[in-house]
């Protein structure tokens, strides 16, 4: 800080107006988060306790013989500390080392998985095991200190099978990134690269779809998909199917849905790219598809990635579509927590609801963890200059 | 690029666009003035109770619906109603009849309206919060310790990422009944609070949510945009004696203006769609928005219906309320356009 000119330094009161309204702020941000968080993991009594203590320390779970003792917390927090550290250190050069070339991608799918599973049979299986023979011999050390039990995410997980909700989550979600990302840097290479009128207009239409609520697509799409099998049979026969419902249909109304937003967004990124290098590989002989696979693509990631989180959230977080198309034997996550939440009156089921809600947001942390350079960086390139 | 070229890039997006977002946006167009409702036919039922030595029977006219001999379906009929769909949403007679007595109360009464009120107030209160909250923040992290502007932008993302229903869920949790923040509350002002036996309070934590969510998202934004502030201006400026205040207004401002039109932009079209919130504070008692009212006509009712053509009719509506708010936006988008063209 020392070279900046002392006309732009900051006086003392400013300087801690600005650090308390930010730390005023990082409280606001993260506090309901955090607090839910907490409630997922207390038995019923704690996690709704007026007293806020309680619901940190949970008593009554504590005294349910559910809790951490001062050495598990320790020993908790020591693995979690280097789990998250060797991710970003030790990882990375393992893949690299490991993958053949030109095939990194895989390297890190198979890498992560690897590491995941690794970490859940340390984490959930040899540390368990290890503290509970260690807690009993050291007395004061072992004795639990804070209140925790999993016992709502099993019920959720286990028992109410809230794992089926999460895999059509998953197709659906996968499914919309992929689709989406795929049909946007197609046309977002197009219209990146074409000045006529018709490339203009195409995007300010985008921009008016980009404006329309979602409802208003739905009334079109419900009657339409309900019936679909009567609509189709003419040309399908009697195997017609009935797109309501379907995860299919899903994929294919959120990806349109999102095509506005991909084009607009994947449009500005190509257009940093120098149009020279494109066509430096016409010259050498490419075609204009050849040209945007080998040379223009390999130096797009950086977009691509950017809008596949944009495309990532919106499949994942949405619940006005898929609670609307799917039927209650493939709903995805949201819906079904909405829908748990509706139904469930005893403060038990409340705090069930709390821990699939919790279970909902684990890995978009994973992700804004991984991808935070990403998406800010992605945003400056984008956004700014569109 | 030749045409054809570029109709091989574009076509997949264009194709999916017009399939999934330009026909059915045309087809809730006309659905809005077509009822479509099954044929009904009244037919005599006699009806005998079990009695001893002599039965009691009725006879009685009873409305079914006609069903196909073939196929087991029910007959329907569509027929061409014009406005009669967009009569039943508005009820311009009850609305003018509240407006002309002014009562607000009366207005208030019709689903309609007063879905268009909370959209509108919600829009307009939240667009100049978020770009506000959204620039203190940037600022205030730009000026930071750059060791502290990983985490703080860590911990700031993560009401703009998590899942809506979700998030307005647990601000829910904390409110609720004996929710954490309601006691306390409660304690601090000796008094018992019910945050969700009334609208407005609701209505307040769904501004309030909003904005939490949203302001991480336009902080990014400008966070970015301050980062290619021109530095030489800003020197300028300082040699010329503006002060701190001065220098935010005339040149960083200047600056991030096309920033803060593309907030303006992006929030005005999905505040107007708010949606989430409803659910997720469970509201729909007290207060609903435009999108909410079709989602509601869309759901199957008791008898398994859905009111396709109303939901049609307030979804026109709804979709001519966003038409209206862009206007000012897009012409002055247009306007950049030209003038950057020239």
């Amino acid at each position: 800080m020392s070279d900046t000119p002392r006309a732009m330094r900051q006086p003392m009161g400013l300087k801690i107006g600005t650090a308390a309204f930010l730390a005023f702020w990082c409280l606001l941000a993260a506090f309901p988060i955090v607090w839910i968080t907490l409630m997922s993991f207390k038995s019923p009594v704690d996690a709704f306790a007026a007293n806020p203590f309680d619901v940190i320390l949970g008593p009554v779970t504590r005294d349910r013989g559910n809790g951490l003792s001062a050495l598990d917390l320790a020993l908790g927090l020591t693995v979690l500390f280097f789990t998250i550290r060797q991710a970003f250190t030790w990882l990375p050069r393992k893949v690299s080392a490991w993958s053949p070339a030109g095939q990194v991608w895989a390297g890190w799918i198979i890498g992560v998985m690897a590491y995941a599973v690794g970490f859940i049979f340390v984490f959930f299986l040899v540390l368990p095991a290890i503290l509970g023979v260690l807690n009993p011999i050291l007395g004061p050390l072992g004795t639990p200190l804070i209140g925790l039990t999993t016992e709502h995410y099993q019920t959720i997980w286990v028992e109410r099978g809230f794992y089926n909700n999460f895999i059509n989550s998953l197709i659906v979600t996968g499914g919309t990134v992929t689709i989406s990302l795929t049909v946007g840097t197609l046309a977002g290479y197009g219209l990146a690269r074409s000045g006529s009128n018709i490339a203009f207009w195409l995007l300010i239409m985008a921009l008016v779809f980009r404006a329309l609520p979602h409802s208003v697509l739905l009334a079109g799409y419900l009657p339409v998909f309900v019936n679909s099998a009567e609509i189709l049979r003419p040309w399908l026969g009697e195997n017609a199917p009935t797109l309501y419902g379907q995860p299919l249909a899903v994929i294919a109304v959120l990806v349109s849905i999102n095509q506005p937003f991909t084009i607009w967004m994947l449009r500005s990124f190509f257009q940093n790219i120098p149009n020279e290098l494109d066509e430096a590989a016409r010259v050498d002989g490419c075609t204009h598809f050849q040209a945007f696979r080998w040379v223009i693509m390999p130096v797009m990631w950086p977009g691509v990635i950017t809008t596949g989180l944009f495309s990532f959230l919106l499949a994942y977080n949405d619940y006005l579509i898929t609670a609307l198309l799917l039927d209650g034997s493939n709903q995805t996550m949201v819906p079904a927590i909405a829908g748990f939440f509706n139904r469930e009156t005893t403060t038990t089921d409340q705090v069930v609801a709390v821990a699939a809600a919790v279970s909902i947001i684990a890995p978009l942390f994973v992700l804004v963890m991984v991808f935070q350079r990403q998406i800010v960086s992605g945003l400056t390139a984008g956004a700014v200059k569109g | 690029m030749k045409f054809k070229t570029f109709i091989w890039f574009v076509g997949p997006s264009l194709f999916l666009m017009v399939l999934f977002i330009a026909a059915p946006l045309a087809s809730v167009f006309l659905g809005s003035f077509r009822i479509t409702q099954p044929v009904v036919q009244q037919i005599e039922v006699e009806t005998c109770s079990a009695g001893f030595l002599a039965q009691t029977c009725t006879t009685e006219l009873q409305t079914v619906p006609l069903i196909d001999e073939e196929t087991g379906d029910i007959v329907t009929t569509t027929e061409w109603v014009g406005f009669l769909s967009y009569d039943r949403v508005l009820e311009p007679a009850r609305a003018w009849a509240a407006i002309t007595a002014l009562d607000y109360n009366a207005l208030m009464q019709i689903d309609f309206w007063s879905a268009l009120r909370f959209t509108l107030m919600f829009t307009l209160v939240t667009l100049p919060l978020v770009i506000g909250v959204g620039l203190a923040i940037a600022l205030a992290v730009n000026s930071a310790a750059r060791s502290l502007r990983g985490p703080i932008i860590f911990i700031s993302l993560l009401p703009f990422i998590i899942t809506p229903v979700i998030g307005s869920l647990s601000i829910y949790w904390l409110f609720v009944g004996d929710g954490i923040l309601t006691r306390g509350i409660e304690a601090w002002l000796d008094r018992d609070i019910a945050m969700f036996a009334q609208g407005w309070t609701i209505e307040l934590l769904m501004l309030f949510y909003r904005v939490w969510h949203v302001a991480p998202f336009a902080f990014v934004i400008f966070y970015a945009g301050l980062q290619t502030v021109n530095q030489d201006t800003l020197e300028s400026a300082i040699i010329d004696g503006a002060s701190r205040f001065d220098r935010l207004r005339y040149v960083v401002i200047p600056h991030l203006m096309p920033l803060i039109i593309f907030i303006a932009l992006i929030h005005l079209m999905d505040a107007y769609r708010v949606f989430d919130e409803i659910v997720g504070f469970r509201a729909e008692a007290h207060v609903t928005s435009l999108q909410y009212l079709t989602f509601d006509f869309l759901r199957p009712d008791d008898a398994g219906n859905r009111a396709f053509s109303r939901a049609s009719a307030s979804s026109m509506l709804t979709m001519l309320g966003i038409v209206v708010l862009l206007i000012p936006l897009l012409r002055r988008t247009w306007r950049d356009h030209k003038g950057s063209s020239h």
